[in-house]
Formats: C-alpha cells, sequence, structure tokens
C-alpha cells in the first residue's frame, strides 16, 4: 500500500488507540478513570454519532458502576463470542484483576488498552508509571507496550490481531499522559491496514467457541486437587506461541504499513559495552540520548521492550549484541522489599538462562545493574539516560539506584550533570504559559495542527496542567522540526516563550528556560513604552543577560475589542506564528483563518467572525520592546507563599508551589505520607480580578453570603466593642443586630488575596441599597487597589476573639456562621457547589472531625499537594482527613467508627478500673457524660484534660494504657464524604452497607449529578435529558432516588439539601444527622461547572433554587426518631413546584444543548422528566403525608420496622 | 353563512387566524387550531438574537473551564453538528405545511438588515405561504429621531420585499407619533398587510425583592379597543389587508373589529388560556350572532362601522375622549 495515502493527523495516543479499537470492536464496557477516560469518551461519543466499525456495525458501549463492574460486562461479552474492550489504568486495571485472571484462563480472545499510571500508596497520583500493569503481570495476560504516539495505534492493532491468532487477551499499555496525553503528527491505520491484519475466520472460529444454548457447554467450573494443577498447565503451548505470533503480527503489520517493530528491539552501536533495557515513554528518550552519545564516538545500546509478557527470554538475549558488558534495566514502577523491579528480575533471569542454553551472541555474563525512573510522570531527561551510562560505565556501577531525583536518604540516586541537553539546533521549542481555561492550550494544539498538517515538519506538543481548579496555570511545550521528535520530557531551552497572565511573571521564573538570544512574548495592559519598569528585576535582568527579543500586546485588549470576552486564545497564537517564523506569516495567518472557520463552524458564524476579527487586529498591536541595559524593575518576583509560613511549608510545600518540588530531596518529604492540615491560608493566590466588598449600612447580617462562599473567603465576627482598640483604618464594623449580642460589634470580612472573585456572595445577598436598588451590602470591586489595606484588615479580623461555640444557636444561620471554618481557600472551582457544605461541616463539627474522603472533587482541592484547606482551631483541633480509594470509602469510614468506639469503651473501662484513685466524681462525670451539645462536649474536654493531669502522676500499666486514649471520651464524628460517582455507582455497595450496619456515621454525598472531577461522565445521579459523557445523546434513564433506598430501611437519617435553595434546612439537616446516633445520609445538591452554568460568575445559588422550585430536587428530612415519637419520620421541606422542569432544564447547557444536538430526543426527555417530578412530588407528599397513628384502615399502625442500633 | 374573507391575497374560510405564540411550537396544537376552524395559522417567531444568544452561550459552556485541569479537560461531549441556525424553524415550517391545509404563515424577528433577507428567503423556500414581520424594537436612544425609526422599519421592509414573492404583513406596535402616516408608508413600501397591534413584554417591579422583572399578561377583552380604532380609522385608506390582534377573546370582539373594517382576526390570549377549541365556540356563536341578526357574509359585515361608514366619523378621533369622560358617570366619593 502507497504510505502517502494514509492521512497523517496531530493528535494525542488516547485518540489514535480510540480510533482503532472502536474500529475492532463489536462491544465496550466503559468506566471514567483518568488518564485512560478520552478513550472512553471517544468511542461512546462516535458510537452515538452512529459510527461504525470495520465490519459496518456501530458498537454498542455501556458504562458501568466501577472498572470491576466493566470487567465482569466485558467477560460476559467475551463469553458469548463478542470482539469486546475496555479502557483503564491505576485503580481501575486492579480492579479489573480477579477477572482477568478468569479472562485468561478461558483464553478468551480482547484487547485492553491501559494508560500506565502509578497505583496509589502513600499518595494518589494520576500520573504515569508501571505500578499498575506490573501489578497484573501474574494474570496470564499478553502485555504489549508502545513507547510513543505513533506506536500506540498501530500496537492497538497489532495486540488486536495477535489475540485473535493466539487466543491470549493482551493488554496494551502506554504510559498516561506521558504518550497518552502528548500531541504528535501521526500517521493513521486505513481500514485496508485493519484489514490485513485481522483474519475474519479467526472472528469466526471464535464465535463458534462462545456460549450458547444452541450448542452449551458448561464453563467456570471448580476443580479439586485431582484436576486443577494439570488442568492449569494445559494452557502452555498457547503461551509458548503467542510471541512468535506477535513477532509475525508486527511482520505483517511492517509489510502492510511499512513500520517495522520487534518484541524486544535494538538501538545502537553493534559493538556497545553498555545497554540500557526498557520499556514505554522512556524508550524514546532513551534512544534520541543514545544516538546523540553515539554520533559522538560513544558505544552505546539500548533495549526497548515491547512484549513484555509472555517474556520472551530467548528473544531478549538474542537481541543484546556481543559485545555488551553491562546492562541496566529500568523500571518505572518501585516493589519494596523485592529483590529488585520487575523487569530487571526478568532480564537477569533471562540472561542466566541464556547463558546455560548459549542462546544468542553473548560472550561473557554481562553485569546486570537495576534503577528506578520516571515515577509518576517524573521528568526522564537525556541527562538522566546519560547518568544511567556513566553508572554503568563505573567501575562499580551502583545497582538498585533511582535517576532523577535527589535520594539524600538512602542514598541511591545517581549523579546528574544538568548542563546536558541533546535538544537539536534545528528543532523549534516554545513554552507558553496560560491560564486555565483563557484558551492556551486549544490554540497551541490548534497551532501543532497547523504546523504538523500543513508542512513537511513534524510537531510534539505536551500540556501540564495545574492541581488547582481555579486561577490554575497551564504550560504548554510545542516542539516543531524536520525530523521526527523523540524528546518525551519537557522543555528546558525554548526559543520562545510566551506569558499569557501579566500576573505569572510576578511569580514564575519563565525567562529561564528561555535560551540566548530567544523571544519572549508578553501579554501585558502596559504600552511598550511603559513595560520595562513594570518588569520584576530579575526579570530585566535576564533579558539583558539573555539578550533576548522582547514583544508586548495588549491581547486582552485586543480580545475584548473583537468580541471575544477574555479569550485571548486566537491572538497570542498569531503573535506566536508572527514572531517565531516557524511558517511565512502570510501562509501562518491564512491557516489560522482556516481552522477557525472548520472549528468553530459548527457553534455559529458570530463565533467565527469574531475569531478571524481578533486575527485581524492582532499584529498592529503587537510591539518589539527594546531590551535597554537599564535595570530599574518592580522588585523581586513573590514570593510562593507567606514569609510567616511555618518552616516546612516554606521549604517544601513552599518549593512545590513556585513549581521548584523536582529539586526537593527525598529527606524533605515524609515517609509515610503525612501532612500537616491549615496550610492553603500561606498560598495567598490572588486570583481575584474583583472581591465583594462590604457595605456596613445596608447589611442586615443575615450571613447568607458566609455561608454560601465556597472558599471561605467571607467571613463574620461578632465581637465587644473593645476589641476595636486597635483596629486599621480602613477597617469595618457596625452594631450587631443579633438581639442576642446587643451592644456588640459586627463585621464581614473579605480575605481579599485568597477570594476567586465568583460573585457567589454577591448573588445571594438579599440587602438592596434604598435609593439604588442595583447595589446589595456586598458588591464586587476591583481587588488591585483595595489588595494591601485588605490584607491588614484581615489580619486584624483573624485576631479578633472567636465567638464562645456554646454561645450559638446551630440552627439559626445568622449565628452559626459566626462559627470559625476549618475548611478554607480550597483549590476548587471558582463558586464551586460542593465546598460550602463541607465549610459547614467543618463550622459545626471540624473540632471533632474525622473524614473518610472518596476520591474525586473534594479528595483533589482536600488532598492535593501543595496544600491543604483543612485547617485547625486555636486550640489545634481541627478535622483529620484521609482518601482511601474511590470505591470504598464508606467502608474506610465505618472502619473509623468501630475503631474509635472500640477505644472509647476501652477507655471508659479503664476509667472505671482507675475510680478509687481518680475520684468518683470524674469517673461518673466521664463515664456519664451529656455530649449532645456544645457546652456538654466543652465540659468532657475539661474532665479529660483533668483526667490526663492525673494520669500522668499514676505509675500503672492501666494508667499509662488510658493516657493514649483518653481523648476518645471526647465525641468523636465521623464523616464519610464523597461524590455522586462514589456513592451512586462505585462505591453504592459499601455504601448500602455501611448505612445498614446501623454504626453512628455521617454521610455527605456532595451531588452534582456528574462524575465532575473526571470530566463529566454520566453517572446513576445524573438526571434524565442531561448531555453528560457517555450520555452523548442525553441520559435516557431518570436519577436513582438514593434517599428513598436509603429511607426503606427506616433506621437511617436521611436528608435531601440544596443550600442555594433553603440554606437554613440544609443547616437542619447537617445538626440532625450529626446529632442522630445511626448512620446518616445527606444528599446535598451541589451546583458544579459540569452543569454548563456560569459558575464562576455566582449563578449557583439561584440555579440551586430553581431546581427546587420547579420540582427538579426535592428538599426533605427523614428523621427515625419521629417514627419513635409516632410521628411521620419524614418531613417534606419543599413547596409544590413553582416553575416548570423545562424552565430549569434550559437554563443549564447539560440539558439545553440536547436541544441543540437532538432537538427530537430533548423534547421526548424533558416531557418525561416533567412526568418524573410530578410522580415524584406525589409519592413524598404522600409519604411526609401519612398519618403513622393508623395504618389506613382505621386500625393502631404497627410498631416501627425498626430501630436504631446505639452503639456505645 | 359565508365567513370567507381575503388577507395578504389569501383567501380564508374565516376571519379568525391562530396569532403567534408559543401554542405553535407543536405540530399537534397547530392540527387542533386547524381542526378547530383556524383559517390559518401564523407561527412563532423565529427570533435571531435568541439564536445568537444561543450560540454564544453554547459556545461559552463549551469551553468554561476546559483545558486547565488535567482530569478534566473538557466537562462535555462535543457532536459533530449542531442545529443553531434557523433549520429548525425551517424545518417546523415544513411539517407544519404537510400536516395542514390551511395557510402557513411564518414570522421573523432580526437584529440585522442581511438576517432579515436571509430568513426570509429561506421561509419563502420552505413553502410558507406569507410571512409576518416582527419588527420588535423599542428605541431608547435619546438622540434618535423618530424619523430615523421609521426609516429602519421600510427599509427592512422593502429588503424582504425585494427578497420574497409571498405576502409580507408587518406586525406593528402603535408607538408611531403618528400612526396613520406610519400606515401610509408601510404600505406604500409594498407591504400586504399590516398586524395592529404587537404587545410587548412589559417590566414589574417585585417590592419584596427589589428586583425588575419583565413579564407578560394575557391580554384581556378591554385591549381590543385600540386595534379597532386604529383599523376603524384606516379601513379604505391603505391597499394593504388589516388583521387585528390583542384582545380578541369573544365571537362580539370578533364581530366589532370586522366591522371596524379587519380583514382578519387574529387569536392568542383566548387560546393560550382557553385552549385551541376555543376557535369553534368563537365561529359557532359568530355565526349564531349574524343568523340572528340576519347578516349573510363577512364582507357584509367587513368595514360597517369603520370611520367611513358610521355615522359619527369623529368618534374615532380625539376629540370624541372629552365627550366620552364628560358622560363617564363619575363615582360617588361615598360610595
Amino acid at each position: 500500500m502507497n504510505m502517502n495515502t494514509r492521512p497523517k493527523l496531530t493528535l494525542d495516543a488516547n485518540e489514535g488507540v480510540a480510533h482503532v479499537a472502536y474500529r475492532l470492536n463489536e462491544v465496550m464496557a466503559i468506566y471514567p478513570i483518568t488518564p485512560s477516560s478520552p478513550m472512553a469518551e471517544f468511542c461512546d461519543q462516535w458510537a452515538s454519532e452512529g459510527k461504525k466499525n470495520l465490519w459496518g456495525t456501530i458498537p454498542s458501549i455501556v458504562e458501568l458502576q466501577s472498572e470491576g463492574g466493566a470487567v465482569g460486562a466485558v467477560h460476559g461479552m467475551l463469553q458469548t463470542g463478542s470482539m469486546a474492550t475496555t479502557f483503564t489504568a491505576s485503580q481501575g486495571l486492579l480492579l479489573m484483576i480477579p477477572n482477568m485472571f478468569k479472562i485468561a484462563g478461558e483464553l478468551l480472545p480482547t484487547v485492553f488498552h491501559v494508560t500506565a499510571r502509578a497505583v496509589a500508596t502513600h499518595a494518589l497520583s494520576i500520573f504515569g508509571d508501571h505500578s499498575d500493569i506490573m501489578a497484573m503481570r501474574a494474570t496470564g495476560w499478553a502485555m504489549l507496550g508502545s513507547a510513543s504516539v505513533q506506536e500506540a495505534p498501530d500496537f492497538a492493532l497489532i495486540a488486536q490481531a495477535a489475540t485473535l491468532r493466539s487466543r491470549i487477551p493482551f493488554v496494551h499499555f502506554f504510559d498516561g499522559f506521558r504518550t497518552s496525553h502528548e500531541v504528535q503528527k501521526i500517521e493513521m491505520l486505513t481500514e485496508a491496514d485493519l484489514r490485513a491484519l485481522i483474519d475474519d475466520q479467526l472472528l469466526a472460529e471464535n464465535r463458534t467457541r462462545a456460549m450458547s444454548p444452541d450448542h452449551p457447554v458448561l464453563r467456570g467450573t471448580a476443580q479439586n486437587p485431582d484436576a486443577f494443577f494439570q488442568a492449569r498447565e494445559a494452557c502452555n503451548p498457547f503461551y509458548a506461541a503467542c510471541p512468535d505470533i506477535v513477532q509475525q503480527a508486527m511482520d505483517d503489520f511492517a509489510k502492510q504499513v511499512g513500520r517495522a517493530y520487534k518484541l524486544f528491539e535494538y538501538f545502537g552501536a553493534p559493538d556497545a559495552e553498555h545497554v540500557v533495557v526498557l520499556m514505554g515513554s522512556g524508550c524514546e528518550a532513551a534512544h534520541e540520548t543514545v544516538d546523540y552519545l553515539n554520533a559522538r564516538g560513544a558505544k552505546l545500546g539500548l533495549v526497548k521492550v515491547r512484549l513484555y509478557r509472555p517474556f520472551d527470554s530467548k528473544r531478549f538475549v538474542e537481541a543484546l549484541p556481543r559485545s555488551v558488558k553491562t546492562i541496566a534495566v529500568l523500571d518505572r514502577t518501585k516493589e519494596p522489599g523485592a529483590a529488585g523491579e520487575p523487569l530487571y528480575q526478568d532480564c537477569v533471569a533471562a540472561i542466566l538462562e541464556g547463558m546455560a542454553n548459549r542462546w544468542g551472541n553473548l560472550k561473557w555474563l554481562p553485569k546486570v545493574v537495576g534503577g528506578r525512573y520516571g515515577l509518576s510522570s517524573k521528568e526522564f531527561t537525556p541527562a538522566m539516560v546519560k547518568a544511567v551510562f556513566d553508572n554503568l560505565a563505573a567501575e562499580k556501577p551502583k545497582t538498585h539506584f533511582t535517576v532523577g531525583i535527589n535520594d539524600d536518604v538512602f542514598h541511591s540516586s545517581l549523579p546528574l550533570d544538568h548542563n546536558f541537553s541533546t535538544e537539536p539546533d534545528d528543532v523549534i521549542r516554545a513554552l507558553f504559559y496560560g491560564l486555565g481555561a483563557d484558551g492556551t492550550v486549544g490554540a497551541n494544539k490548534n497551532s501543532i495542527k497547523i504546523i504538523g498538517e500543513g508542512t513537511e515538519n513534524f510537531a510534539q506538543g505536551y500540556f501540564v496542567y495545574d492541581s488547582k481548579k481555579s486561577g490554575s496555570m497551564t504550560v504548554s511545550h510545542l516542539r516543531f522540526g524536520p525530523k521526527p521528535i523523540r524528546s518525551t520530557y519537557l522543555i528546558s531551552r525554548a526559543n520562545f516563550v510566551a506569558c499569557h497572565l501579566p500576573m505569572f511573571l510576578e511569580k514564575f521564573d519563565m525567562v529561564k528556560p528561555l535560551v540566548p538570544g530567544g523571544t519572549f512574548l508578553l501579554n501585558t495592559p502596559y504600552s511598550k513604552d511603559e513595560i520595562w519598569s513594570k518588569l520584576p528585576t530579575p526579570v530585566q535582568e535576564s533579558f539583558i543577560a539573555k539578550k533576548a527579543k522582547f514583544y508586548v500586546i495588549d491581547a486582552t485588549k485586543v480580545a475584548r475589542e473583537s468580541g471575544m470576552g477574555g479569550r485571548i486564545n486566537t491572538i497570542m497564537q498569531v503573535c506566536f506564528f508572527a514572531l517565531s517564523g516557524v511558517l511565512p506569516r502570510d501562509k501562518a495567518i491564512e491557516s489560522i483563518k482556516y481552522s477557525i472557520k472548520k472549528t468553530y463552524g459548527k457553534k455559529g458564524e458570530e463565533v467565527v467572525a469574531m475569531n478571524l476579527k481578533a486575527v485581524d487586529n492582532t499584529l498592529e498591536h503587537l510591539h518589539e520592546v527594546p531590551v535597554t541595559q537599564r535595570v530599574n524593575g518592580s522588585g523581586d518576583l513573590l514570593p510562593p507563599i507567606s514569609l510567616d509560613a511555618p518552616m516546612f511549608v516554606k521549604d517544601v510545600l513552599g518549593r512545590l508551589t513556585a513549581g521548584e518540588g523536582d529539586e526537593l530531596p527525598v529527606s524533605a518529604f515524609p515517609v509515610d505520607g503525612t501532612f500537616p492540615t491549615g496550610t492553603a491560608q500561606y498560598e495567598k493566590r490572588n486570583l481575584a480580578l474583583d472581591i465583594p466588598v462590604w457595605d456596613e449600612k445596608i447589611c442586615i447580617q443575615c450571613l447568607k453570603c458566609v455561608a454560601i462562599c465556597p472558599h471561605a473567603t467571607i467571613r463574620a465576627k461578632i465581637y465587644e466593642p473593645a476589641a476595636l482598640a486597635n483596629a486599621p483604618k480602613s477597617f469595618k464594623s457596625a452594631d450587631s443586630r443579633n438581639p442576642e449580642f446587643k451592644g456588640w460589634k459586627f463585621t464581614l470580612q473579605v480575605a481579599a488575596e485568597d477570594c476567586t472573585g465568583c460573585s457567589l456572595c454577591v448573588d445571594v445577598c438579599p440587602a438592596r441599597n434604598k435609593t439604588e436598588a442595583k447595589l446589595k451590602a456586598i458588591n464586587m470591586r476591583p481587588q488591585a487597589p483595595l489588595r494591601l489595606p485588605e490584607r491588614d484588615n484581615w489580619n486584624f479580623f483573624l485576631v479578633l476573639p472567636e465567638m464562645d461555640r456554646r454561645k450559638i444557636k446551630t440552627t439559626q444561620l445568622r449565628q452559626q456562621q459566626l462559627l470559625r471554618p476549618l475548611f478554607e481557600f480550597s483549590g476548587a472551582c471558582a463558586g464551586c457547589g460542593e465546598t460550602p457544605y463541607l465549610k459547614m461541616l467543618s463550622q459545626l463539627f471540624g473540632d471533632r472531625a474525622i473524614i473518610a474522603n472518596a476520591t474525586g472533587c473534594s479528595s483533589i482541592y482536600g488532598g492535593n499537594l501543595p496544600t491543604t484547606p483543612y485547617a485547625k482551631n486555636a486550640e489545634g483541633r481541627g478535622p483529620a482527613w484521609c482518601n482511601s480509594l474511590f470505591e470504598d470509602n464508606a467502608e474506610f469510614g465505618l472502619g473509623f467508627r468501630v475503631s474509635i468506639d472500640k477505644q472509647k469503651e476501652f477507655a471508659t473501662e479503664l476509667v472505671k478500673q482507675l475510680a478509687p484513685q481518680l475520684g468518683d466524681d470524674l469517673v461518673n462525670g466521664i463515664v456519664n457524660a451529656d455530649q449532645s451539645d456544645e457546652a456538654g462536649i466543652y465540659e468532657q474536654r475539661e474532665r479529660v484534660t483533668a483526667l490526663k493531669g492525673k494520669l500522668s502522676k499514676f505509675n500503672s500499666p492501666e494508667a499509662t494504657l488510658l493516657l493514649g486514649l483518653a481523648d476518645q471520651l471526647v465525641k468523636k464524628s465521623v464523616w464519610i464524604v464523597g461524590g455522586d460517582g462514589w456513592a451512586y455507582d462505585i462505591g453504592y455497595g459499601g455504601l448500602d452497607h455501611v448505612l445498614a450496619s446501623g454504626r453512628n456515621v455521617n454521610v455527605l454525598v456532595l451531588d452534582t449529578e456528574v462524575y465532575s472531577n473526571t470530566g463529566g461522565q454520566m453517572s446513576k445521579s445524573t438526571p434524565r435529558g442531561a448531555v453528560a459523557k457517555f450520555a452523548a445523546g442525553g441520559k435516557a434513564m431518570g436519577k436513582k432516588d438514593l434517599g428513598l433506598i436509603a429511607m426503606t430501611y427506616g433506621h437511617i437519617y436521611v436528608a435531601s439539601v440544596a443550600l442555594g435553595a433553603k440554606d437554613e434546612q440544609a443547616l437542619k439537616a447537617f445538626v440532625e444527622a450529626e446529632s442522630y446516633a445511626g448512620p446518616s445520609l445527606i444528599i446535598a445538591y451541589s451546583h458544579c461547572i459540569a452543569h454548563g452554568i456560569a459558575v464562576d460568575m455566582g449563578v449557583g445559588a439561584r440555579q440551586q433554587k430553581l431546581a427546587v422550585d420547579s420540582g427538579q430536587w426535592l428538599l426533605y428530612r427523614f428523621d427515625p426518631r419521629r417514627t419513635e415519637r409516632g410521628e411521620n419520620p419524614l418531613q417534606l421541606d419543599s413547596l409544590a413546584a413553582k416553575a416548570k422542569i423545562q424552565d430549569f432544564l434550559l437554563s443549564e447547557n447539560r440539558f439545553k444543548m440536547l436541544t441543540k444536538s437532538k432537538p427530537d430526543s430533548a423534547k421526548q426527555l424533558f416531557a418525561q422528566a416533567q412526568v418524573d417530578s410530578d410522580r415524584r412530588w406525589k409519592f413524598y407528599q404522600y409519604l411526609s403525608g401519612r398519618d403513622l397513628k393508623t395504618n389506613g384502615n382505621g386500625q393502631a399502625a404497627p410498631q416501627p420496622a425498626a430501630t436504631v442500633d446505639q452503639q456505645p | 353563512m359565508n365567513l370567507t374573507t381575503t388577507y395578504l391575497g389569501l383567501k380564508l374560510r374565516t376571519p379568525l387566524v391562530a396569532a403567534a405564540s408559543p401554542l405553535s411550537e407543536e405540530i399537534d396544537n397547530i392540527k387542533r387550531m386547524e381542526d378547530a376552524g383556524a383559517s390559518a395559522v401564523v407561527l412563532y417567531s423565529l427570533f435571531e438574537e435568541q439564536l445568537r444568544m444561543d450560540r454564544a452561550e453554547l459556545v461559552r459552556h463549551l469551553e468554561q473551564g476546559t483545558e486547565s485541569f488535567a482530569e478534566a479537560l473538557t466537562y462535555f461531549p462535543e457532536p459533530e453538528s449542531f442545529h443553531l441556525g434557523p433549520e429548525e424553524y425551517l424545518h417546523h415550517i415544513a411539517k407544519a405545511k404537510k400536516a395542514t391545509r390551511i395557510p402557513i404563515i411564518a414570522s421573523l424577528n432580526c437584529s440585522s438588515t442581511g438576517s432579515w433577507t436571509k430568513y426570509a428567503h429561506q421561509i419563502e423556500q420552505t413553502g410558507a405561504d406569507a410571512l409576518e414581520l416582527n419588527i420588535y424594537y423599542i428605541p431608547t436612544d435619546c438622540t434618535l429621531s423618530a424619523a430615523k425609526v421609521e426609516q429602519t422599519y421600510l427599509d427592512i421592509l422593502k429588503a424582504v420585499k425585494a427578497e420574497v414573492k409571498i405576502p409580507v404583513a408587518v406586525k406593528l406596535s402603535p408607538f408611531f407619533s403618528n400612526f396613520a402616516y406610519m400606515a401610509k408608508r408601510l404600505d406604500e413600501a409594498g407591504a400586504d398587510g399590516l398586524v395592529l397591534f404587537n404587545r410587548f413584554y412589559q417590566p414589574d417591579i417585585d417590592l419584596e425583592a427589589l428586583e425588575v422583572k419583565p413579564n407578560i399578561l394575557l391580554s384581556t377583552p378591554m385591549a381590543m379597543r385600540l386595534p379597532l380604532r386604529w383599523i376603524a380609522i384606516l379601513y379604505l385608506r391603505l391597499n394593504a389587508s388589516l388583521a387585528a390582534t390583542s384582545g380578541l377573546h369573544r365571537a362580539t370582539d370578533v364581530l366589532k373589529t370586522l366591522m371596524a373594517g379587519a380583514d382578519a382576526t387574529m387569536l392568542c390570549s383566548v387560546l393560550i388560556r382557553h385552549g385551541v377549541q376555543q376557535i369553534s365556540t368563537i365561529e359557532r356563536e359568530m355565526v349564531a350572532w349574524m343568523e340572528e341578526h340576519e347578516y349573510e357574509s363577512v364582507t357584509q359585515l367587513k368595514g360597517s362601522l369603520s370611520q367611513k361608514n358610521c355615522a359619527d366619523p369623529a368618534t374615532f378621533e380625539r376629540a370624541q375622549y372629552m365627550r366620552a369622560i364628560s358622560n363617564y358617570p363619575l363615582p360617588s366619593i361615598n360610595r
């Protein structure tokens, strides 16, 4: 076949693999997990568009409740003779392992595509390494690894061909993010290529083996000692044949497509003495380095491992050059306690076996060392490859080493030459620092397409994102050159650097990667004449030293004038092309315009027109600024973290914040993943352009703003007037309007440097200015001029005394919100709908809360380094927080409860035993303490302090034991927190079990009705008619009623709340849930960016209200204690609908876009949604209206079905 | 009884036409209107501004938060195509035409001149029998003269007339310095019909929330007095047909506007409030009244009490206002 007929596209490996997988399968069972989700999303999308596979039919795709479910479904699909697949990574792959053993044991052909990702250990990581695929290597699956974006679809096809021929199931893996998300120009495979490799006869044979009542068989038997072992060995011929089959498939592929691969592929000098062995994306960087060093006289080699299982020891040994003396086997995983990492062990075993059997060319036994690199996508650079080779050349090469980190504890790391670089001069390297969602990344992906598809150049793009969801920085790394690009590492020497947000220049050293004479482009509101003196001094100095070419544009202004709002992407893209010279200017602009029409055409002519206008408006605003020799800058770069932060926060977390984490040594980190809380307060991110400003004369002191603030940046205190003595001049106060604090002062204070500017607070403010009704009691005003005075005001506010918790009525919002939040300044999206609930939880119970947090948004903004929003009060108490997994969170929290209860029971026993020494008063006080309110808890804490004081003077084993347990005598509040993906889907089984257990746990479901964290996939909570990923055609089924299911038990406290709709109802639910001695479930409606609402513009609470007013969301509380009192346990807190469901649906893009994509489905699903809502309302009205004193027939009602299992 | 009338050159079985309203968003409703006796249906308006807003909103929401967090590079699936233009409306016209035998009149509201002609052309191509221009526009610029405002109406009409061959009606508000003059100029510019009058969304103030909230109130029969007067005045002064809309709730309202000179009477609020069936009730009562009063046809009724044909033409002019007041029984202060 003529290679030129194959389309060359610029895309990432996920998309490339999805193209192949989609066309070669009939059925798929999917579940989202980063970084594999896009593959499933593409397939689901194509199926909803009616695209057909290789055999002319549209694949059926089903989303499951977990990866465990997905693999079970695939197992069923395979047993019934279908070509089936799934996509996964990390923990998801681990959940598939049990079924993978079965699938392999039954010789069922399939290929799973895995974006290899770190497995959570001391911490979770979404990034790439081989710890997941290494965990499944015992399953009996073949494992084929691709090392580049081009190899990924190639190997997807080769694996599919090989599985059909060998009957052995395959995992096709490639490195998470580094390959899955790297954009490259690659050659796509055509239908003819797929047909050439896939034999329909084998497909037919596979069907004849399928389970069918027409030719019934029995599988999945149980076998005894007499049979199992022999039967297990029966598969050996298949494994023995597999490597040859894969090589044959590779050879067939080479014949058809032209790209040749080997199971173990040797590159480098034929007479190399030092050889590195590795697999995955690291091969590319190693290949580049070997080529570079050999061209300069070295004799080095590299073995790329393609087929890892079955491991063909003979072929591996044969791949090694005769001359080899030392070999380094690099593993991208860690197996603590092992004799060596897995690939290393395999290679050592193979070489020994090879020597014994005289395989290959080996003259002598080479020395083999093992090393670890690249965990969690840690950079793997040519400097590191060189370090490995240098080690091999040493007299006594280090083994079990690490490379790429500074291990100052165990001294495993190899020294690095940081100046070593293999980057060729003919590659243009560009770095772009953008603000998340400003379109920078999208424009860069577009630029790569323009260059990749419009010229002969090769192109590569890799994008680094922030761990924060608001105000985050993205860094785009782009390379363009005449030869294939193997640089699978970040750019450290750029010819072109662009800073798209001026503020970033004040924080990060962006000139550092610029090569001498390189070009720096800055988006700034300052003119070319003004800008020089506004630059930070180190930036000026670097420009001068590097003789940089410096350009400015006010892209924000150009964008605004072109009608693009804050989207500066197109403008900055034009500047890049104009300055980089990668294409002739006219051709570049023509290409940009063409791609604008292509990208935005379907979204309407206006969008196209304003982008075109922006292109035309750009160049006249682009100006070169002469780099003078005068250093007169604005001062040093801003510190990444407050200078008053504790040492660990400054020296470790601060460097992570500054982007210098790679330089931290091993000793800087805790050994067990334990970090201090209360650290987000030191970040001072200064994200908001506008912040709320309080008008004390208008304010009615309702504190709705405080309650809704997602980032705890607007707070109130009531205090005695004397406390104002040293107040800063601009500090505001008013007389307290709270009758119980008459004569006291009230202040509403904004943390100007922590606020994200979402304006939710302003939107919920009910107070209006009497003479100018557009003004409220808080109004958004520019942050910059307020930053310094408000910093002083905030600091003063913090030292004002906190209200005595015992004096606060916790069911009145205006008092409850005076409680200090112990969840503050998280990295959640601006305007987040989840975090106000967590903040409320932290205010009410934070000083005694222990939180089990399911993986998801709440675990990311709650626990992603560098800092955490969970905080401590003045006494040092605050929420203790931990994330176990996604699927087990309820069980994890139950574990807390059982353990704490036992410790309390034991402590109580010990207190009683020690009564003679402790005195009856103290003992009785402790044992019989009423801890149902703040006062009771306060008194118990006092008693425990007294107890500990006494115990410290005793010298008995019991006293020592009790001293370690005494704190458990004070009430502990166990909270199990997670999203709907956890509660409705993957964790539902466990949640159900934990709720059924009757134990005193509180479950908070932050219900965004979609998998928010992984980018909006459908969950069982997704309402009918909503468009989500995996429900591209609108969800056809209704939302699962989790609350109703829980209520059927009778003993579970259940509440459905929406803080934005009825805040005090939500508050009551929290207080009641926690006070209930059994299990409680709060289902909290959380508006979300994934709903398609202007979440960053403060509409969230309004949407919550509309959801409730239309009957889309019901408010209720089901309290089993009411049953015990003979009352109906269910209180319906919603009123009958005031609006139509459609009014709500059309106000959110998740529903409205269905009217634009599938109008007929929208009509039908929306009508059904109204029917759902009417029915639900009637049913709940009936349930809440039942008279429990009779059974409906005039007879006395039966006794309550269940009572609370009282725990100690 | 001969109820036929001619409106925009279209021969209608009766003067009872369903006015533009959300009811016509459903093809089933249009069929029901025909079954209930509507002689023609004006479809709900195609609002260009709405289309533009929808498109802008869609783009914003599809882009919001994208490419900024590694686990969620997007939040929505993006289909290959969207229905964002007027296709849906055009499709609706075609469906309505297919489902009924009565004339289907499309209604159009645009915000730019180019769009008026583009969409008018597309509407004609789809098979609409006529087009109603809903020039929905509230000038608020203090420096904009009445002449300029009027010229805008005329320009739009001329541009559309130059583009299409189907009859074109203009739906108007009464807010012109001299409505008769305006009507005349539109007539001269080629309007095939005038529809009197449009009712706007009117802002209201929520006293509790201290917010201004726009809402539409369904008309009451009182509202028909305004079209009644102007139709009576314009009768036989223009070539264009005249349609009355606003406040036509009962057979008597219809009879009155016909007597004033309307060629067609358009029903809206009454259908929303009481259902599409009300058309047949009105027709029945109309026929009963005409039989009782020995009328033979609508033609006979039409214009019989217009300004030209009534006993006291001045009643329709400003002077009668004074008399009306002086004749009005003043309520007693004690009552």
